[in-house]
């Protein structure tokens, strides 16, 4: 198969389209996996610590 | 730079001193072409800094003790260099606006000429202005929800000082005539590598402190920074990949040709709306909106997928710059599909931001610092909407090239990216400073009043200039010819550009409204400070204020 501009559009455009849809829903995976509820809430909480400092 | 070690002080002095002889190469092989006049400029700003380098050299050694808070001076220093360029930028603006009433305003000079101050606008208000209020919040944001020290203290000065240089280089030479003719990178070759080494030292600054961070999660505006910092990194090199005359020119040419130059160009073009004047303004409302109200995001979650969603749309965008052009329709097509798709990810953090304030409204009437930040979500909602619509092709073709454009732009920078700004400063001013509160709450809510009345008179002038010159362009008569000549619609847009004008002065005058407050916030006496725990700075000294470079 020679490789031509229709070809290469062709491809893009297709893997395009599933690189969009598997990327969506490996976010929407990590956004609402429960063990991470934790961890985003405390980060959601942290900024309001008020000591002013590095930590150790 | 008081904190600086001995070892840090040499291979700072090192750095300038090669600075300096790049500088003479520059100004030996350039003579009298621009580049040999901004070898002088090098030389002589990276002798400035050797100086400022050395007055300090010989004082007390640094304190341990310093390792135990946060990394503040280079953060003093570039608030000052903030309100610099917001000055001078919209100065220029001012100037640019009223020379499209006056045309006389240009004074018959070449270097004066609207083409050569309407880059030194842009470039002073997105790259000064704005690069460096990002550069100056990052630093604040990284640390405190790192938890961490920056990570090297030489670093965070070459990222200052260097990306300063970058911009005065830029911007003296659109006053002498080098462009590179591409909008938003018309810096020739030689600033733009020298802005590559700048950013990958920031890049790896802020990655560094990521790693020394304390705290497990990594807080969502850092995300935005991080990939503020990433994108236009890899925008920058793309677009300006050039072929300069030879090493003793400024001239390049782009290695990109015809449409391919079009389309790299404004795919640069519209992530540098959405990574430089989007995404790190972005960081800034996720840290500084929950810590002036004192509440938590509304939802985090909402965060993230609002991140994604705009990294991954906004990619996507750029081909709405180019409808009805010899760009093939698909392309043109997946642009104005992706832009409309934007709408979402952009309301969610619009959205995300004003229901943070719901339940705190009274601390929004009563803190006009606190309403600086909630118009500016409001105006990021408004200016979004406002993009995803005059992206679809048929709306395009009555609002490009006019005026519309400009009211759409500038409902976005000093709507949202301005107005955000200065929300961010009056938050993070006093935290830096440790002063209880900034010097005059009046003079912020005159600065609000002023930046909110300059916005809508220069937006509401535009949109009806736009959608005017729009009309007229394609009114036609019964058989089939214009109606209105070009000098016809010239006309119709005259009070149009003396209102932009006034509306500019009005936010120009705001910002020396806030250089004011903040240098008079620095100043102002021990007295008003807070208890002094121990986490003050020892040598508690009022630097950087609103002192420009030591080379302007
Ligand atoms: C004092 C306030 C300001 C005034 C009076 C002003 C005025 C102007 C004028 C007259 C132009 C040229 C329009 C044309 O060619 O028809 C312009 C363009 C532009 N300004 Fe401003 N400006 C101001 C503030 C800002 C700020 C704060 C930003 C960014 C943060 C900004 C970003 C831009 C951009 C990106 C363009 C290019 C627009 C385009 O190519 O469509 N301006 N401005
Ligand atoms: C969903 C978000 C957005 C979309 C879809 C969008 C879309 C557009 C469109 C269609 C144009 C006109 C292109 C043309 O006719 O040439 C434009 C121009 C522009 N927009 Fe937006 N916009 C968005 C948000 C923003 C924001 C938040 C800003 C921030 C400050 C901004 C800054 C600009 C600038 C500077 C230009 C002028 C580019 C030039 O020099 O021609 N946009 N945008």
């Amino acid at each position: 198969m020679a490789l031509t501009h229709e070809t290469l559009l062709e491809g893009s455009k297709m893997w395009g389209l599933f690189y969009l849809i598997g990327f969506s829903i490996c976010v929407l995976i990590y956004t609402f996996l429960p063990s991470n509820r934790e961890r985003f809430e405390r980060a959601e909480r942290e900024i309001f610590d008020e000591d002013d400092g590095p930590w150790k | 730079m008081g904190q600086l070690t001995t070892g840090e002080r040499d291979f700072g002095a090192i750095i300038l001193i090669v600075l300096a002889i790049i500088g003479i190469a520059m100004a030996a092989a350039g003579r009298a072409d621009v580049l040999g006049i901004h070898g002088a400029m090098v030389l002589l700003y990276s002798l400035a800094l050797l100086f400022v380098l050395f007055s300090g050299a010989f004082g007390t050694s640094p304190s341990p003790a310093r390792l135990t808070r946060y990394y503040d001076d280079p953060i003093k220093v570039g608030v000052g260099l903030t309100l610099f360029w917001a000055i001078f930028g919209m100065f220029i603006g001012v100037w640019a606006a009223a020379q499209l009433a006056w045309p006389s305003l240009n004074f018959d000079t070449s270097w004066a000429s609207f083409g050569r101050i309407r880059p030194a606008h842009t470039s002073g208000v997105i790259f000064g202005f704005g690069g460096n209020a990002l550069i100056t919040t990052s630093f604040h944001v990284v640390q405190r929800t790192s938890r961490a020290r920056l990570a090297d203290q030489l670093s965070p000065w070459i990222v200052l000082f260097g990306f300063n240089l970058f911009c005065l280089i830029a911007i003296s030479g659109y006053f002498l005539g080098v462009t590179q003719s591409k909008e938003y990178a018309e810096a020739e070759w030689y600033a733009d590598i020298w802005l590559v080494i700048v950013w990958v030292t920031y890049f790896v600054l802020y990655v560094r402190t990521l790693a020394r961070r304390k705290e497990p999660h990594i807080y969502v505006a850092n995300w935005y920074y991080l990939a503020f910092i990433l994108v236009v990194a890899i925008l920058h090199i793309v677009n300006n990949l050039a072929v300069p005359l030879s090493f003793a020119h400024a001239k390049s040419y782009t290695v990109w040709a015809g449409v391919q130059d079009s389309m790299v160009q404004w795919w640069y073009g519209h992530n540098a709306v959405a990574f430089f004047l989007t995404a790190g303004f972005l960081a800034m409302l996720y840290y500084y909106l929950p810590k002036r109200a004192e509440r938590p995001i509304f939802s985090y979650r909402l965060s993230i997928l609002s991140f994604w969603g705009i990294t991954f749309f906004y990619m996507w965008a750029g081909s709405h710059h180019l409808h009805y052009t010899a760009l093939p329709h698909w392309v043109q097509n997946l642009g104005m599909t992706f832009s409309v798709m934007l709408l979402v990810p952009s309301w969610a953090s619009a959205g995300n931001a004003l229901l943070t304030l719901n339940g705190a409204w009274h601390k929004v009437r009563d803190d006009a610092t606190l309403r600086f930040i909630m118009m500016a979500a409001f105006f990021y909602g408004l200016s979004t909407f406002e993009g995803s619509f005059l992206a679809i092709r048929p709306v395009n073709a009555l609002s490009h090239y006019t005026d519309w454009t400009v009211g759409h732009v500038h409902a976005g920078a000093l709507g949202w990216v301005a107005m955000i700004t200065f929300g961010s400063l009056y938050t993070l001013v006093p935290a830096i400073w440790k002063r209880e509160r900034m010097y005059s709450a009046v003079l912020v809510e005159v600065h609000f009043w002023l930046a909110l009345a300059g916005t809508l008179i220069y937006v509401f002038a535009m949109w009806n200039s736009g959608i005017i010159q729009g009309l007229m362009w394609r009114t036609y008569s019964p058989d089939n010819t214009l109606v209105y000549s070009f000098v016809d619609t010239l006309l119709a847009m005259y009070p149009y550009y003396i209102a932009r004008a006034f509306g500019g002065l009005l936010f120009l005058i705001g910002a020396i409204v806030a250089a004011y407050n903040i240098w008079m916030t620095v100043r102002s006496s021990a007295t008003a400070t807070l208890p002094l725990d121990e986490d003050l700075p020892v040598d508690e000294k009022p630097i950087g204020g609103a002192t420009p470079t030591p080379a302007e």
